[in-house]
């Protein structure tokens, strides 16, 4: 048992929180809110050329040969900047399924989306696919896992509450894809469970630095205990939702048995970190934060997004239910 | 980043799964809080003393097996899971040890902690007094200095089993003119010491598990000074970080709690058939206790690699104790009519598991702690 990570893998994190900081501020997740793709304008590209977007697959194919548990840091800090970009669906779930499935799909795409030439995107047979127009093979994840070339595909787009994900409902011609489906669908809902950890992270300390510097009465309000409390709980829902999402990464990673169960441990777990993280950001800023001006919304309506995409709260603990055998 | 356990460790959980199996005694011992089940639960701790489980990370010289955080975590996986008793000695081995590891003198080390582990010597804790329970740096209770001795006079309360153990962990006031953190000091306390008269105080469930302690000129020779005079503060601050965190309650008793929920929920279910909102609360209880062995494994590596936990112990002790409490609340909603009968071992726990988020520093205080030290907001 050792639940540490390796200096490599946290210095790539350390590279990615960095290099976020740096290049995805407020003002270009607004900008992605704003435009007609629903990301960034360029940092796809510096995230290839980082080697992130590409990290999972085989180094055969170009990538660098790694797995879940090097991913999942990575995912928190996507989170955390609430990057408007489709690591989840594509270096999270597309790469490794195109991987693991081989066979003539995996010859046309799989190098191609290792260099991030090609975008895979992921959606659910009965939900949406985030970003697809800007994608170029869609996998839809239901009983089975199906891929859908884009520019043979209808797409009908809907705008989310997050002005960056654009929902797209995607038909058109699929090839079956010789995989688990339900290990698809985990790769998915692990990776928004990090994401949700990071996006519940900011959401904490951007809320923690407000009240520290915002006086009423005299005093700042972050003195009270009232938004003390609210915070010492949100506090206390991230940090036990974190430990779970890395374990659940572990379990993708090694085909742990449990797998299933304990990714929706992890994703019902982080679903509720960010639901109370996002509510008391909100709460203790007052109406500053209710503005659409002040930023406080784009982690918000993330957060309300992934809390809910790949499976809710009470979509997990209802497969814990079953996996318990209740 | 391995989650798997080593084959070594694997070892060690089917060792102390089998004794535990072979040795676990078949009819639940009475009531530790009780002057018979007392007695019953410090002849379980010989028993597992004699074998060498009953301070498994402790060094071999003490009686322990040295074993890693890890292993003493799978241990108490296997302890909780066997059904085992509750650990009568577990003040003096979870909350005084470590601080006797950390602050003691060879000659207290030698002097006190084989006894403490066998059971020969059960410790209670003597810290809060009548008007000082969160405020503890309120206290009043004075050691006066008299050459080699300590003269204390004063009053201790909530004192668990107090009424029946040998020794005493006092934290008191040595320097009369001091006030708050300053001038206190962490004395050790014979139960035979003139002077000093322990007074048993019904609990909530109607047992003496409480014990009030006056003290009247009690004597107390400076050998059982446990650090240096007037640290007290410092020493008691590193007791209170393993009462709070992974110490005192382990994962590995929840863990168990929470199978067995779901266990009952089966039961109940298979008779009455499904009743999908209790499912989702014993979810949530399963749930609660998988996230604090997560946490747990993430703090001991964290730990390994050289950061000490500090406040974030506070998480611990909210984490566990709230969901002790959902725990077995859920356990009394799904026993129905039967959920008031006072004969079950989910009421004993239920009573017990209240006083969880009062203990060990309240979880008022506990969200204090983390908004102040780990979130850094303003005092005032
Ligand atoms: C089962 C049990 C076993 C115990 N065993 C021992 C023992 O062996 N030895 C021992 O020394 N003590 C023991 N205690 C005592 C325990 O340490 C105290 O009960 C605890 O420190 C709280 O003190 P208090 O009861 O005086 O409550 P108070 O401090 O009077 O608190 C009353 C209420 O006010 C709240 N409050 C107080 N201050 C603040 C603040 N600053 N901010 C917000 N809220 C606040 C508290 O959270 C609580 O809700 C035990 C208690 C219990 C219930």
């Amino acid at each position: 048992m050792d639940f540490s990570f390796s200096d490599d893998q946290i210095m790539f994190q350390e590279a990615m929180r960095d290099f976020l900081a740096n290049e995805c501020p407020p003002e270009v997740v607004r900008a992605a809110w704003e435009n007609d793709s629903g990301r960034t304008n360029g940092l796809w590209a510096a995230l290839v050329e980082m080697g992130v977007v590409g990290m999972t697959a085989p180094e055969s194919a170009g990538g660098l040969g790694m797995d879940e548990t090097d991913l999942v840091l990575l995912l928190e800090e996507a989170g955390r900047a609430a990057l408007p970009e489709p690591l989840l669906e594509h270096t999270a779930v597309g790469i490794p399924t195109l991987a693991a499935a081989g066979g003539p799909v995996a010859e046309a795409w799989l190098e191609r989306a290792a260099s991030g030439e090609a975008i895979l995107g992921a959606g659910t047979d009965q939900g949406y696919a985030v970003g697809a127009a800007t994608c170029d093979l869609v996998f839809l994840i239901g009983e089975q896992v199906r891929a859908v070339p884009v520019d043979e595909a209808t797409l009908v787009e809907h705008r989310s509450v997050d002005g960056s994900r654009r929902l797209f409902e995607v038909d058109g011609e699929a090839v079956v894809i010789d995989t688990d489906p339900a290990l698809a669908f985990d790769r998915a809902a692990a990776a928004a469970a990090a994401q949700c950890v990071g996006v519940a992270q900011y959401l904490l300390d951007a809320t923690v630095e407000y009240v520290a510097q915002r006086y009423q009465f005299g005093k700042p309000v972050g003195s009270y205990q009232a938004v003390k409390h609210h915070l010492a709980n949100a506090a206390l829902k991230i940090e036990f939702a974190r430990p779970a999402a890395r374990h659940a990464a572990w379990c993708i990673a090694v085909g742990d048995p449990d797998r299933s169960r304990d990714v929706s441990l992890a994703k019902a777990l982080a679903s509720e970190a960010v639901d109370l993280a996002s509510r008391t950001a909100l709460q203790c800023h007052g109406a500053i934060g209710y503005t659409y001006e002040y930023d406080l919304h784009l982690w918000m309506k993330r957060g309300w997004a992934l809390s809910a995409a790949w499976g809710d709260a009470a979509w997990h603990r209802n497969r814990i239910a079953v996996a318990l055998g209740i | 980043m391995d989650l798997s356990f080593t084959p070594a460790e694997e070892e060690f959980r089917d060792e102390a799964r089998t004794w535990l199996a072979e040795n676990v005694p078949a009819e639940p011992l009475a009531s530790m809080d009780t002057p018979g089940g007392f007695e019953e639960h410090r002849e379980w701790e010989h028993i597992l003393f004699d074998a060498r489980w009953a301070v498994v990370s402790w060094p071999e010289r003490f009686g322990g097996r040295e074993a890693s955080l890890v292993e003493w975590l799978i241990f108490e996986e296997e302890y909780w899971a066997s059904g085992a008793p509750g650990r009568v000695s577990s003040n003096g081995v979870s909350l005084l040890a470590p601080t006797i590891f950390d602050f003691g003198t060879p000659e207290q080390q030698d002097r006190f902690l084989r006894p403490m582990a066998r059971g020969d010597e059960i410790w209670a804790q003597g810290w809060s007094e009548p008007d000082a329970g969160s405020d503890l740096a309120g206290i009043k209770t004075k050691a006066q200095r008299d050459g080699e001795f300590f003269v204390i006079d004063g009053q201790k309360t909530w004192c668990s089993r107090g009424a029946f153990a040998d020794w005493f962990f006092c934290l008191v006031r040595s320097d009369p003119d001091s006030e708050r953190h300053a001038g206190l000091s962490y004395l050790l306390v014979p139960v035979d010491t003139q002077g000093l008269e322990a007074r048993a105080i019904g609990r909530l469930d109607g047992e003496p598990g409480f014990a009030e302690l006056f003290f009247d000129c009690a004597r107390v020779h400076e050998r059982y000074l446990l650090g240096g005079e007037g640290e007290g503060w410092a020493v008691a601050m590193a007791t209170t970080g393993s009462e709070r965190g992974l110490n005192l309650r382990a994962p590995g008793r929840f863990m168990a709690a929470a199978d067995r929920l779901v266990g009952l929920y089966r039961e109940i279910a298979d008779s009455r058939g499904p009743d999908l909102d209790r499912r989702d609360q014993v979810v949530g209880a399963w749930m609660g206790a998988q996230a604090y062995r997560w946490q747990t494994y993430a703090t001991e590596a964290r730990l390994r690699g050289g950061s000490p936990i500090g406040s974030e112990a506070s998480f611990m002790k909210v984490l566990w104790s709230e969901l002790d409490v959902e725990l077995h609340a859920t356990a009394l909603r799904l026993m129905g009519r039967d959920g008031e009968r006072a004969d079950s071992s989910w009421m004993d726990g239920y009573v017990f598991a209240l006083s969880g988020p009062i203990y060990a520093g309240t979880n008022e205080i506990q969200r204090n702690i983390i908004s102040e030290r780990v979130l850094g907001l303003p005092r005032r």
